[in-house]
């Protein structure tokens, strides 16, 4: 054992030496090489994070959401569908929900204004999601202004601001009092924005959702399950950047196997002829030509891996952040729990180090079974 | 010293970093489970269906609540202009929705 593990430490030291002798080639070999694995791993450990986060905050979303539809758009539903609804068996409860979008010209930036279930906001009073907060420069007891649908100014004062660490969901959102909302948005009071559902058993959902469809023809049906879905494929590799990124490197491990398939160059065919002139056998070049293999990608694997963690839970995805933020004003600040486990690395490894290394030995061991006499001619 | 050891220690050095970045990934999540658990009951609270991920445009504030129209609501020929819209897939619900006009 002592014999072979010095054996392999001979061939190390030789092949390191040898990689030195390239120095500039190699170190931007080994710094192409991380960036491309910093890219994929950041990428992996994003989407898996944010949907396994997904997973297990929406699942307390509602059962069933039912929406009416007029010309392919959401309307609002009229109350009376609630009764139809509570008829049918099975239906436990159904609940209205009101909200909808307020553009704020001062900002240029979005919210979400939804009427809480509970009456917990007076009228009068809002509560804020910490994005709004942090481009408004509101905080509880300052006054906040809305332009009504009929022109007129609102003003409302900030009661609460919501926990910095509900950002993920709450970032844009503005909790507000039924009164002030009708106010705001001059709503019809015969109707709601949607409808939410329980159902007493869970696996009359879908049964539940014909009936609503057969009774009412003119509203559509999302499930929990459907709302579940949505985020599971949410950054689907298909998604515009998602094929970007993941074509980028792969064309970059296309060009790098490419050049080491595509065969030795002129010198390093010379120095394996030298090398079976002075003794050395086949699989000892093979060996040397792996370990050349294994130093450049393992180290650019580890390092990528170590870099594309630091990136996404450290830096809060610094270099995504451009393309995540698109023209939103009211960016969410919030740290991707890290959901990270051995499955990722393992096939991030197989998609790195494996291609590589093998690309590297298949034209070695073709030029070292010639003989050396032809080779350095 | 030989050249191998500063590889081999590197690459020790590389190794225990990596199972120290999967210590601490437990430990960050035990450490948000309740943060997590918060988020929960507010979806749960409000009847939230969606993260709040961009902000940008209605359909991709609220994915899940996207209809057809949505990304061509300037016309039916507009093309997609959020960069949020080229990033989030859409929902699943809308293509089985649209399955029989496909």
């Amino acid at each position: 054992m002592g014999k072979w593990i010095e054996r392999q430490r001979n061939i190390i030291d030789f092949t390191l030496s040898s990689l030195l002798r390239k120095k500039g080639k190699n170190i931007s070999l080994l710094c192409v090489y991380t960036l491309v694995v910093l890219m994929l791993a950041s990428v992996m450990f994003f989407v898996h994070s944010i949907k396994k986060e997904a997973s297990m905050i929406l699942k307390d979303a509602p059962e069933m959401v039912v929406q009416r539809m007029i010309a392919g758009r959401h309307e609002l539903i009229p109350l009376a569908y609630m009764d139809k609804i509570k008829n049918i068996r099975g239906v436990q409860s159904v609940n209205k929900r009101l909200w909808g979008y307020y553009y704020d010209p001062v900002v240029g930036a979005n919210y979400t204004l939804m009427v809480p279930d509970h009456s917990d906001v007076p009228a009068g009073n809002i509560m804020i999601g910490r994005g709004i907060s942090r481009v408004r420069l509101a905080f509880p007891g300052d006054t906040l202004e809305f332009r009504s649908h009929d022109g007129k100014i609102i003003t409302l004062e900030v009661k609460k601001t919501l926990s910095p660490e509900s950002e993920l969901v709450s970032s844009d959102l503005v909790l507000i009092s039924e009164d002030d909302f009708n106010r705001l948005f001059g709503r019809n009071r015969d109707s709601v924005t949607d409808l939410t559902l329980h159902v007493k058993n869970p696996r009359e959902l879908s049964t539940i959702a014909l009936k609503i469809s057969e009774i009412l023809p003119d509203t559509r049906i999302i499930l929990r399950d459907e709302i579940l879905r949505t985020y599971d494929a949410v950054f689907n590799w298909r998604g515009g950047m998602m094929i970007v990124i993941l074509l980028g490197a792969l064309l970059a491990f296309i060009i790098f196997a490419c050049d080491k398939a595509s065969g030795l160059s002129q010198e390093e065919r010379k120095e394996i002829g030298i090398l079976k002139a002075i003794g050395w056998e086949t699989s000892d070049v093979i060996l040397m030509k792996f370990w050349e293999g294994m130093i450049v990608s393992l180290s650019s694997f580890l390092l990528g891996i170590l870099l594309a963690y630091a990136h996404v839970f450290f830096t809060s995805s610094m270099l995504f952040e451009p393309v995540l933020k698109g023209w939103a004003v009211l960016y969410p600040q919030f740290k991707v729990v890290p959901f990270v486990d051995a499955s990722q690395v393992v096939s991030l490894f197989f998609l790195t180090v494996v291609p590589y290394t093998v690309a590297t030995i298949i034209p070695s061991w073709r030029a070292a079974t010639v003989d050396p006499d032809s080779v350095m001619r | 010293m030989r050249k191998s050891n500063f590889f081999l220690i590197g690459l020790a050095i590389c190794t225990i970093l990596l199972l120290l970045m999967f210590v601490h990934a437990f430990f960050k999540r035990e450490a948000e489970a309740k943060f997590i658990q918060e988020r929960s009951e507010m979806v749960r609270m409000l009847g939230l269906t969606d993260l709040c991920l961009f902000t940008e445009a209605s359909y991709t504030r609220h994915l899940s609540q996207a209809d057809l129209h949505t990304p061509f609501q300037d016309s039916p020929m507009s093309f997609e202009h959020f960069p949020s819209g080229s990033i989030a897939a859409p929902p699943p619900s809308l293509r089985k929705i649209n399955g029989k006009m496909d």
